[in-house]
C-alpha cells in the first residue's frame, strides 16, 4: 500500500489576530454597539477569532465613507491611476498567495490544493483582468464615456469568499465605483485581509469598506438609502427578498444564485475524462459551489460502466485535514450546512433513491460528509430538484439527445450544465437548447475572468466577468 | 463512430476473455474495435496527470517510494559505444545500488544491446535481476520481420529474460493495424518464455487516442508489458502518456482477467518525477501495479538521484553527485 504520510501545509504564514474590528474609511474601528461573533475552523470547531458585528449605524457610516470617497477621489481619479491601485492589489495577492490560501482553508475548510491552485490564483487573475479594464471603458461598448453608478453594496457568500470578493470588488473599483463589502458571517478572515492589502496598496480611504456580520447586518447595507447598486451572490431566497426590497428604488441589482447543474454524458463521452469531470463537477469545494454539476445525466447505454469508474475513482478521493496538501475534500463548511445536506440526503433515501458512498474515515471534530451518489434518481424526487450544496449526485438517465435537453432544462434553476462528447457538432446543438448561463464542453467547474458568469431563471441576473461584468457597474 | 462507441463499450462490459479474439480475425475487426474505444480528451488527460503531480510525497512515504522506485528500474545502457567492460560495472551497481548502505535494494534488471547479453547474464548470475535486452531492429524496427524475429531470438538464445521490442510505427499510422498486431504476437512466440515488453515509442504516435490504440494491440498480442518509449527519440514518457496507458491496462484487466505491466522510459532523472509516476499509478490502476512485475522505469540517470535522496533521508546530510558512481 502506497500510503501517503502527513504532508501539511504551515499555518505559520498567517497571522490571525484575536479579534476583528469593521474596516471603514481605510481603518479598523470597533462598531456602535460593540457586538462581536466568533469565527470558527470548520475542520476542528477551533475559534479563529471574534469578528466585529456591524450594525444599523456602522452600515451608515460605512455607506457615508464610501459616498464621500466616491465624490471626493475614485470617481475624479482618470482611469489609469485606478488601475494602478488594482495592478498593485492584484500583485500583492500573488506576493501573499499563500497566506491567503492557508487562511482560506482555515476558515473556510476547503482543502489547501484548491485555496492555493484555484481560489487564489483566480482572485490575482480577476484583479490584473480588470485593472487593464480602468483605462479602456470607453472601449467596452458602453458608449464612449461610460458613468458609474456610486456607492455598491456587496453581499457575498462562504463558498468562495475571497473569489467572490474578487469578482464584485474588481469590477466595481474598475468602472470607478466604491464598496461596501459584507463577507459571509462564517468566512470572514480572508475579506479582512483583503482590508489590510487595501491599506497596504494606499488605496485612498473608503473606496473599499468592510462590514462584517450576519444576515441583519447584509439586509442594512442592502436596504440602506445610500446605496446605488446592490451586487449579491446567495441563495435563491435571500436573492428574491433583496430584489423586492429593491423595487421601485433606483438601485440597480445584480443577482448570483443557486442551480441544480445538469452534466450530461453521452455514449461516446472520453470516459476516463468523463468521471474526472464528474468528480471535479460536484466535489470540487465539498459541493459548495453554486454551478455545481449536481445531477448526472448519463445515456442508458453507458450508464454501467460509467457508474462502475464512478465509484472506483470516488474510492480513491482523500477526505480529510483541509490543510494537507493532499486532501481532495475538505470540511463542510458549517454545523448548518452539514445539517441541510443530512436532512436532503436522506430524504433522498426515503424517497426511494439509492445512497452510495466509498468507505471513509470522517474526523471526529468539525463538520463532514462523505461524498454520496444516489442512483436510481428521477426528476420528481426533491435531491433532483433542489440545491444541496454539497458533496452528493444524483444520477439520473437519459436516452436521446431531445431527452437530455428536457430534464437538463426541467428545473427552476439555469446556472450552469455540462456536455461530455466527442461530437463537436453535439456539443453545439446542446449548447444552442440548454437554458444555461455556462455550458461547459467536456470540462466543468472552470472559470475565468474574462469569460461572463451568471444565470437564467431563478439563478438570478446580470453577469459577472469579462466585459459584460463591467455593465452591471456602469450607468448604461 | 457513436455507434461503433456503444457496441465496443457493451461488448466491453458483456464479454468473456475468449470473445477478444474475434476482434483481431481480420483488419476491419480489429480497426472496428479500436476506433470504438473511447476516446482520450487531451486537455483532461494533462490536467488529471498534472494534479496528480502536486501529490505531496513526504518523509515516510517518501523513503517507501524511493525503495520501491529502486526496485522498479531497468538500468539502461543502449549506446554504440558499450563495452563489456562498461556493462559490468553496470551490473555490479544493479546488484549493490548503493555499495556504503547494504539496506539499499537491487535494481529489478540491466537493459542492454544483444550484443551485450552475455556479459550481463555472467554478471547477473544468481542475483535474480533480470537481464533485458532491446530486440526487433531497435530502437526504429526498420528491418523486415525475418531480421526482427533473428534479433529476438538471438537474444533469448543469449541468456535474456525480458525483451523489449518496437511496435512497427510506419504500419500502426498507416491504418495496418493487424500487420502490428501480427508482427507482435510472432515475436511474442519467438520470445518464448522471455517476458516480452512492448515499445510504442509514444512520441511518434502523436495523440492519446493513438497511445490508447497501440497500447490495446501490444496487450492482445501478447504483450507482457507495454511500454512509452525507446529513449531515442525527442519526446520519451510523460506522465498524461502514461496515465492513458495505465488506464488501459486497468481495462484491459478488467475485461480479460489478465494483468500486463507499464514501462515509462526516456526522460525521467529526478526522484521527484519517478514518485510522480509511483502517484499515478497508485490512483490510475492501484495497488496491484506497484511491484517491480507491473511497473518499471527505463532509465539510466535516475538511480543516481535516488540513491541520493535516499542518503539524505537516512542521514539528514546531501552528498552530492561524487559519492555516486557514474556508469
Amino acid at each position: 500500500m502506497f500510503e501517503y504520510a502527513p504532508a501539511p501545509e504551515s499555518r505559520a504564514v498567517v497571522d490571525i489576530k484575536a479579534s476583528y474590528g469593521l474596516f471603514i474609511d481605510g481603518a479598523f474601528s470597533d462598531p456602535a454597539d460593540g457586538a462581536s461573533f466568533k469565527t470558527i475552523n470548520p475542520a476542528s470547531e477551533e475559534v479563529l477569532s471574534e469578528v466585529a458585528e456591524g450594525g444599523p449605524a456602522d452600515v451608515d457610516r460605512a455607506v457615508a465613507a464610501a459616498r464621500k470617497a466616491y465624490d471626493k477621489v475614485w470617481s475624479r481619479m482618470p482611469g489609469r491611476d485606478r488601475a494602478k491601485y488594482l495592478y498593485r492589489i492584484a500583485r500583492i495577492i500573488q506576493e501573499r498567495g499563500r497566506e491567503l490560501a492557508v487562511l482560506e482553508s482555515l476558515d473556510n475548510g476547503k482543502p489547501i490544493r484548491e485555496s492555493r491552485d484555484v481560489d487564489i490564483p483566480l482572485v490575482a487573475a480577476h484583479f490584473f483582468y480588470y485593472a487593464g479594464w480602468a483605462d479602456k471603458l470607453p472601449y467596452a461598448g458602453f458608449g464612449p464615456a461610460p458613468r458609474p453608478l456610486g456607492v455598491a453594496a456587496q453581499v457575498i457568500p462562504w463558498n468562495f469568499p475571497l473569489l467572490m470578493l474578487a469578482w464584485k470588488i474588481a469590477p466595481a473599483l474598475a468602472a470607478g465605483n466604491t464598496v461596501v463589502l459584507k463577507p459571509a458571517e462564517t468566512t470572514p478572515l480572508t475579506a479582512l485581509l483583503f482590508a489590510e492589502i487595501c491599506q497596504q496598496a494606499d488605496l485612498p480611504p473608503g473606496v473599499v469598506n468592510i462590514v462584517t456580520g450576519a444576515g441583519d447586518t447584509g439586509r442594512a447595507l442592502v436596504e440602506h438609502a445610500g446605496v446605488d447598486k446592490i451586487a449579491f451572490t446567495g441563495s435563491t431566497e435571500v436573492g428574491k427578498a433583496i430584489a423586492r426590497s429593491a423595487a421601485g428604488s433606483r438601485k440597480k441589482v445584480t443577482l448570483e444564485l443557486g442551480g441544480k447543474a445538469a452534466n450530461v454524458l453521452f455514449e461516446d463521452a472520453p470516459i476516463d475524462q468523463a468521471v474526472e469531470g464528474i468528480v471535479n463537477g460536484i466535489f470540487f469545494n465539498q459541493g459548495h459551489v453554486c454551478c455545481a454539476g449536481s445531477r448526472l445525466l448519463v445515456q442508458e447505454s453507458v450508464y454501467e460502466p460509467v457508474l462502475a469508474s464512478l465509484k472506483r475513482r470516488m474510492a480513491r478521493l482523500r477526505v480529510g485535514d483541509p490543510l494537507d496538501k493532499n486532501t481532495d475534500i475538505g470540511a463542510i463548511n458549517s454545523a448548518a450546512q452539514l445539517e441541510r445536506i443530512r436532512t436532503l440526503s436522506d430524504i433522498g433515501g426515503e424517497e426511494g433513491a439509492e445512497r452510495w458512498s466509498p468507505p471513509c474515515d470522517l474526523p471526529d471534530n468539525g463538520f463532514w460528509f462523505a461524498p454520496t451518489i444516489f442512483t436510481g434518481v428521477t426528476q420528481a424526487h426533491r435531491i433532483a430538484r433542489e440545491e444541496i450544496f454539497g458533496p452528493v449526485l444524483s444520477v439520473l438517465t437519459f436516452r436521446t439527445p431531445a431527452e437530455a435537453v428536457e430534464k437538463a432544462n426541467n428545473t427552476p434553476y439555469g446556472l450552469s450544465a455540462g456536455v461530455w462528447t466527442e461530437k463537436g457538432s453535439r456539443i453545439l446543438w446542446m449548447a444552442d437548447r440548454l437554458r444555461a448561463g455556462v455550458v461547459w464542453a467536456n470540462t466543468f467547474n472552470k472559470f475565468d475572468p474574462t469569460s461572463p458568469f451568471g444565470g437564467y431563471k431563478e439563478s438570478g441576473y446580470g453577469r459577472e466577468g469579462g466585459r459584460h461584468g463591467l455593465e452591471a457597474y456602469l450607468d448604461v | 463512430m457513436a455507434l461503433g462507441s456503444t457496441r465496443t463499450l457493451v461488448r466491453m462490459t458483456a464479454t468473456t476473455a475468449s470473445d477478444l479474439s474475434s476482434v483481431t480475425s481480420s483488419d476491419a475487426a480489429l480497426r472496428a474495435f479500436l476506433h470504438g474505444l473511447p476516446g482520450v480528451d487531451q486537455v483532461g488527460a494533462e490536467q488529471r496527470a498534472a494534479m496528480l503531480g502536486t501529490r505531496s510525497i513526504k518523509t515516510t512515504a517518501k523513503a517507501w517510494a524511493i525503495d520501491l522506485a529502486i526496485r522498479m528500474v531497468d538500468l539502461t545502457t543502449l549506446e554504440g559505444a558499450d563495452t563489456p567492460g562498461k556493462v559490468r560495472a553496470l551490473c555490479a551497481k544493479a546488484r549493490r545500488p548503493d555499495p556504503a548502505d547494504p539496506t539499499c535494494p537491487p535494481v529489478a534488471a540491466i537493459c542492454v544491446y544483444p550484443a551485450m547479453v552475455p556479459v550481463a547474464v555472467e554478471a547477473l548470475a544468481g542475483s535474480g535481476i533480470h537481464t533485458a535486452s532491446v530486440a526487433t531492429a531497435f530502437p526504429s524496427g526498420q528491418a523486415p520481420l525475418e531480421v526482427k524475429l533473428a534479433d529476438t531470438r538471438a537474444a533469448v538464445a543469449a541468456g535474456a529474460d525480458e525483451i523489449d521490442m518496437v511496435i512497427n510505427r510506419g504500419a500502426f499510422l498507416s491504418g495496418r493495424y493487424l500487420e502490428v498486431f501480427e508482427e507482435i504476437a510472432a515475436v511474442k512466440q519467438a520470445c518464448g518464455d522471455a517476458h516480452l515488453k512492448v515499445i510504442l515509442e509514444t512520441g511518434e504516435l502523436a495523440t492519446y487516442d493513438n497511445v490508447r490504440r497501440a497500447s490495446w494491440i501490444g496487450m492482445l498480442a501478447g504483450g507482457d508489458f507495454i511500454k512509452t518509449s525507446t529513449g531515442k527519440v525527442p519526446v520519451a514518457a510523460t506522465l498524461p502518456v502514461t496515465l492513458v496507458m495505465l488506464e488501459a491496462v486497468r481495462d484491459f484487466r478488467d475485461l480479460t482477467g489478465r494483468q500486463v505491466g507499464v514501462k515509462p522510459a526516456g526522460g525521467i532523472r529526478t526522484t521527484k518525477d519517478a514518485v510522480k509516476y509511483l502517484v499515478l499509478v497508485n490512483e490510475t490502476a492501484g495497488d496491484d501495479w506497484l511491484d517491480p512485475d507491473w511497473f518499471r522505469f527505463g532509465a539510466s540517470t535516475l538511480l543516481n538521484d535516488l540513491l541520493m535522496q535516499r542518503t539524505k533521508l537516512t542521514t539528514g546530510v546531501y552528498s552530492g553527485p561524487d559519492y555516486f558512481t557514474l556508469d
